[in-house]
């Protein structure tokens, strides 16, 4: 695996870790949070990212309460060569 | 470098492994509470500081109590409402650690109110970030001290009214009135620029610290959507529409630029100079062979009589005598409130082993200085052991009689002295001359380290003296029993 530099902003929301609060989809200034449709298996509707319209504002990140939930990447931004990442 | 990724703080655990839950990533709160997102700041702050190391956050009780789950810095949970005493001892204890009492409303402005003034009035150098949910979260929903006139609690079910129940403290504006506070600010995480803001002034506070500044407080109005019965997203407009009306966001002090850091000078002692502290350089010389018989050895004394009698020092008296003889010695004392007149007794040991409790349930030496005492106390002398009381205070005789009785009339042969008050050291002296637990010339020497006026070390000497012959006399006779 090589490095990888991301070529757009990108919010990474982990769907078992999220409790569907929806404040992140509160907070977003461009409205490309959702909830999805299916439960995770705490039962909550998590928030997802929709894949495209991200300013990796990182509002979204300050929303959220939960420390792991929400993860935002700006545009240009390096993976390291060990970090695995879920590209959409 | 230009920040390019928000992801968890290094100052949160990788896998929460204090969390009993199985799920190692997510905190216990509910979802859209507060505390996760002051959680953020924080981390991020001491991360961006380089603090995680130095940290050491107090968990309140409240919901915040298992804040330890999840700081990977230095953690200590304290008592309801303690957490700011347990951050002023902390960062006494630890000068260049830094501090942070993070409390809800229930802890900070309810049970912890002394603490939390004192606190702040001393101007200890700590943050304390202050939630304020306008209600007892954790216990399910009960009125707290920041109920809003009006809301409907479990405790407050027709509204909080204010000639029942009094109106909202609002703690910043309470504490801005006092000299010592650095920094004061209240801020909310109800919408995107507040939340920066209350980001910042995190920051801010725990800067302060690591500066050196003085006190920092930051209260967050923080929502409980649980404990308010509402959608996340609509407590954060319950936040903006009625919570801000009574508590109005801002700055309420900054002296930050105009405080001087504190400069922190810890000396650390060295052993001679410890030493010479605690006078252990002279005592060295002082020490007695132990001359202990196996009848009275490592004896368990109580000594009991009137407050005032001199009943406390007399223990002192034999504890420090046991010291410099080597001994390990215990003393608690045991009292009324009255300082003269009530009863007053104290627990010694004085034994070649260690002392696993010093409490003296029953005593291998009992010292009775008046009725009461030798009445309350006699029957947990233990079989063989021995009483020895006051004969000119107390009309009665003991009833034992498997113990060894020795009566002196002490109050007597102090009067002849010429002070009654030194019939306690007539007892010392008469409890070492009969039982020969310590040497004489021990107990004189330690006279001058428990007796704070030079010219009464000479009275009390005689008294010993007295006490000690009059003791080691009976002891020669052997003592009739009953």
């Amino acid at each position: 695996m090589s490095k990888h530099i991301l070529e757009n902003h990108l919010t990474i929301i982990q769907p078992e870790i999220c409790k569907g609060c929806g404040l992140c989809i509160a907070a977003c200034p461009q409205n490309v949070l959702k909830f999805h449709e299916k439960f995770n298996t705490k039962g909550y509707h998590y928030a997802y990212y929709v894949g495209e319209g991200c300013t990796g504002c990182n509002v979204c990140f300050y929303a959220c309460p939960e420390p792991e939930a929400v993860a935002v990447y700006k545009k240009g931004h390096v993976f390291p060569e060990n970090q695995e990442v879920i590209l959409k | 470098m230009i920040k390019t990724e928000w992801t968890k703080s290094k100052a949160f655990y990788d896998e929460y492994f204090r969390n009993p839950n199985p799920d190692k990533k997510s905190t216990h709160y509910c979802p859209g509470c507060g505390h996760g997102n002051v959680h953020k700041f924080m981390a991020e702050a001491l991360e961006d500081f380089g603090v995680i190391d130095q940290s050491i956050i107090i968990s309140p009780v409240g919901c915040s109590v298992f804040a330890y789950y999840y700081f990977d810095t230095g953690n200590i949970q304290a008592a309801h409402g303690r957490a700011a005493a347990v951050a002023t001892g902390i960062k006494r204890a630890h000068p260049h650690s830094i501090v942070i009492s993070y409390q809800g409303d229930g802890d900070l402005a309810a049970i912890g109110t002394a603490e939390l003034i004192h606190t702040a009035n001393r101007g200890e150098n700590i943050t304390v970030i202050f939630i304020n949910n306008a209600i007892y979260g954790m216990t399910g929903g009960q009125m707290a001290p920041t109920t809003l006139l009006g809301q409907k609690t479990t405790t407050s079910p027709r509204g909080r009214d204010a000639a029942n129940e009094g109106s909202p403290i609002r703690v910043c504006e309470l504490l801005n009135t006092l000299d010592a506070p650095v920094y004061l600010e209240r801020v909310s995480i109800h919408d995107v620029k507040s939340r920066a803001k209350a980001r910042m002034a995190v920051r801010k506070a725990i800067k302060n610290q690591i500066d050196g500044k003085g006190y920092s407080m930051v209260e967050v109005l923080s929502p409980c959507p649980s404990g308010w019965k509402m959608d996340p997203v609509d407590s954060l407009k319950w936040i903006e529409e009625e919570m801000m009306k009574v508590f109005p966001l801002g700055v309420l002090r900054d002296r930050s630029n105009e405080i001087q850091p504190r400069k922190i000078e810890k000396h650390y002692p060295t052993r001679e100079e410890i030493k010479e502290q605690l006078g252990l350089n002279e005592l060295k010389d002082k020490l007695y062979p132990q001359t202990q018989q196996q009848q009275y050895k490592n004896p368990a004394i109580k000594a009991a009589g009137f407050g005032g009698q001199g009943i406390l020092l007399l223990g002192i008296g034999l504890a420090q005598a046991g010291m410099m003889e080597g001994y390990n010695v215990s003393w608690i004392p045991s009292y009324g409130p009255e300082m003269r007149g009530g009863t007053a007794n104290c627990h010694v040991h004085i034994s070649d082993k260690i002392v696993g409790s010093p409490v003296v349930s029953y005593p291998s030496i009992l010292v009775a200085m008046n009725r009461p005492s030798l009445e309350k106390f006699e029957k947990d002398v233990i079989p063989g052991g021995v009483i020895i009381y006051d004969s000119s205070l107390i009309d009665v005789k003991p009833s034992r009689n498997d113990v060894e009785i020795m009566e002196i009339p002490a109050t007597k042969m102090a009067d002849e002295l010429g002070n009654t008050r030194i019939a306690n050291m007539v007892i010392l002296g008469a409890l070492v001359g009969y039982t020969a637990i310590l040497n004489k010339n021990t107990l004189i020497d330690t006279l001058p380290y428990i007796i704070t006026r030079q010219r009464l070390i000479e009275i009390n000497k005689k008294a010993v003296e007295n006490g000690f012959d009059f003791g080691a006399n009976k002891a020669l006779k052997g003592c009739p029993q009953n």
